[in-house]
């Protein structure tokens, strides 16, 4: 066995790979709960490759097939249902994941120098998922896959000048049609999930250059031990392994609940309209994208001109890209920040899922002006951060982080 | 695990009320797959009542059969009229120009109206047929208004009218409103009601044939689960009492 490794070793660097990212990786010992959902992105995205090949085994990129090949997956193929199960959960599962991650991230200044730049990596495979999680969700070509695509696409045509033709062009026809299934399937099952897995290579690299941030926000390669290794450090192999593997497992029950039980999780991931096929003749009552597209949805209908609009909701995702810049507070994680940095993110966190929630009602007067009021303060947390984040009286920050042996 | 699942179930109910409609309040249908009783009376209501006009064209009958208990010469003989294959689907020989030319509309194919709809719109809007001389089929529907159907089951439930009321509206007018139907045969009525149970038993358990097995499967995985947390769990403490 050692023979045959140091025979690889010669020409790959096998042990090398291992021990940089696995078994010498030191990472602070004092994660919590908030750092499950690194490694649990990892888990959903192996989850919906490997179910996302069998479910191209069996459907149809075809408007005339697809309804009912996907109801084929669901009947005649063995285990059909369950597959499609877990894709569907998988992806909105893939989006609770994300979005923990990222808070994670925002609470303890993990997108502060010198993990700018993983932050900004972040930020692309959060694009990605988002196009990937819409060219998939036309696939089944039920009527919201179909209205839903009608209506994001034709946010394109708010563009000046070239909008109309860039529509056109994205479709491959001038409504939703057959050329748009095929190519939406074409970049869902190849295009994105490639730049997906490469994305999330470069996120990993990038991570073990830097070293991993923790809830302290303390870098332990300032304090290390005579062999080199930081005081506060743990190989990420075997202690962060096995602690996962309870992670993913507890995870694993809470996805099983949802396929086994609540499949379409009351409406929330299977829409109730996209049981009706596609028909471009018939518009359903109201068009809602799934939930996790809703904050900007909710922040694309409040604004009343359509293309300012489209431009507040990129502006929504944008502003994440440059949030490492827009922190100017002297320490990194929350839990020595001040109180303005602190009521900030409250009041952040409950406009973004008040919007989360606008985005999926009708747009009554009152729900219009309540998401103007929240997609204000949303661009408000950011934007005024360079000021409040710079004053905020924040606590000192130990040398050591703070860890209770178990 | 039981209490889990309950306030599991709670949580996905309460996230489903935005998702009704129509202003009519829907009865609910208590579906239970598990009354294999009554998913045969709804099959044999279907296939009478209904796979005339609509189709069903993902349910296969060999594989309603296998679900429902029974034999495919049972099947053949009591429930199959417009195939000739058990392995078939459940398609109609109706034409849609003809459809079309009839009702006005294409009737909607029902493999999946269940779960387009939800089991207690289809219940309620079964039960909400009523007398209105003004449309072609001489009823009109509280649910679904100015439906192309007729009431296909009139002779089991008996004609239904419409009592009204006077109501103040937005507009400060005076308007006739349907406060309520009266069934004109109230054993008729209560017998109907039955009758819909099972085909909406039927149609719960048509829109998804995997739902008699997933939950099943669903207590196994979870148990499975929960030994593996065990294991992983005690693992990981073990490993992390040298971390100090």
């Amino acid at each position: 066995m050692d023979k045959l490794v140091a025979w690889i070793d010669r020409r790959y660097p096998m042990s090398k790979l291992w021990n940089e990212h696995l078994a010498e990786y030191y990472a602070p010992k004092n994660f919590n709960f908030w750092y499950f959902f690194g490694s649990l992105a990892l888990v959903v995205l192996v989850i919906q490759i490997l179910s996302g090949i069998f479910l191209t085994m069996n459907y149809k990129p075809d408007a005339e097939m697809a309804f009912a090949s996907v109801e084929y997956i669901m009947r005649d193929v063995e285990w059909g249902w369950l597959i499609r199960y877990m894709h569907s959960t998988g992806a909105s599962l893939f989006f609770v994941v994300i979005y923990l991650h990222m808070f994670r991230g925002l609470m303890y200044g993990s997108y502060r120098s010198p993990r700018e730049l993983l932050w900004v990596i972040g930020m692309f495979l959060y694009l990605a998922l988002m196009a990937e999680a819409f060219m998939g969700y036309l696939l089944p070509w039920g009527q919201m896959s179909f209205w839903g695509a009608q209506v994001i696409i034709s946010l394109f045509g708010a563009i000046p000048f070239v909008g109309d033709s860039l529509a056109l062009w994205i479709r491959g026809d001038f409504v939703i049609a057959d050329a748009t299934l095929n190519r939406f399937f074409a970049f869902h099952v190849i295009l994105v999930p490639l730049i997906l897995v490469m994305l999330v290579a470069v996120h990993i690299i990038a991570l073990h250059e830097v070293g991993s941030n923790n809830p302290d926000g303390v870098e332990i390669k300032k304090n290390k031990n005579a062999d080199g290794i930081p005081v506060d450090g743990i190989p990420f192999h075997p202690y962060y392994s096995v602690k996962d593997i309870v992670g993913v497992v507890v995870f694993l029950m809470v996805f099983s609940m949802i396929v086994f039980f609540a499949p379409e999780f009351g409406g929330w991931f299977l829409e109730k309209d996209n049981f009706i096929p596609a028909d471009p003749l018939k518009t359903p009552e109201h068009i809602v994208p799934l939930w996790y597209f809703t904050p900007f949805y909710a922040i694309l209908r409040a604004v009343p001109d359509k293309f300012l609009g489209v431009v507040a909701m990129g502006g929504a995702i944008a502003v994440l890209f440059i949030l490492p810049w827009l922190d100017r507070s002297p320490v990194k994680s929350m839990r020595y920040k001040g109180p303005l940095f602190k009521i900030a993110t409250f009041i952040f966190v409950i406009s973004f899922i008040a919007l989360g929630y606008l985005g999926t009602q009708p747009a009554t007067e009152l729900f219009t002006d309540m998401a103007r009021l929240f997609s204000i303060l949303y661009f408000a947390y950011f934007l005024l951060m360079p000021f409040y984040s710079a004053i905020d009286k924040t606590k000192p920050v130990p040398d050591r982080v703070t860890f209770k042996a178990h | 695990m039981k209490k889990i699942l309950s306030l599991f179930a709670g949580l996905v109910l309460s996230a489903n009320s935005f998702a009704a409609g129509g202003g009519v309040p829907l009865q609910s249908a208590n579906v239970d797959l598990s009354d294999t009783a009554s998913l045969q009376r709804g099959a044999s209501l279907f296939v009478n009542y209904c796979l005339s006009c609509h189709s069903a064209k993902f349910m296969r009958y060999n594989r309603m059969g296998k679900d429902l208990g029974l034999t495919d010469e049972q099947v053949k003989e009591n429930l199959m009229f417009a195939s000739e294959k058990v392995g078939e689907t459940m398609d109609i020989a109706m034409r849609p120009e003809d459809a079309e030319n009839w009702f006005g509309v294409l009737p909607p194919d029902l493999s999946v109206i269940d779960r387009a709809r939800g089991s207690d719109w289809v219940y309620t809007y079964l039960l909400s047929f009523y007398e209105d001389e003004s449309r072609p089929w001489g009823v009109n529907n509280l649910v679904f208004k100015d439906v192309g159907m007729p009431h296909v089951f009139w002779e089991r439930q008996g004609a239904q009218k419409a009592v009204y009321k006077t109501e103040m509206g937005h507009d400060g007018k005076e308007h006739q409103v349907i406060a309520s139907l009266e069934p004109a045969d109230p054993a008729k009525h209560e017998a109907y009601k039955n009758d819909v149970q099972d085909l909406v038993n039927f149609l719960a358990y048509m829109g998804e044939p995997a739902k008699l097995q997933r939950y099943d499967l669903g207590k196994k995985v979870l148990l499975f689960l929960l030994l593996m947390f065990v294991v992983a769990y005690l693992l990981k403490k073990e490993y992390w009492r040298d971390v100090k």
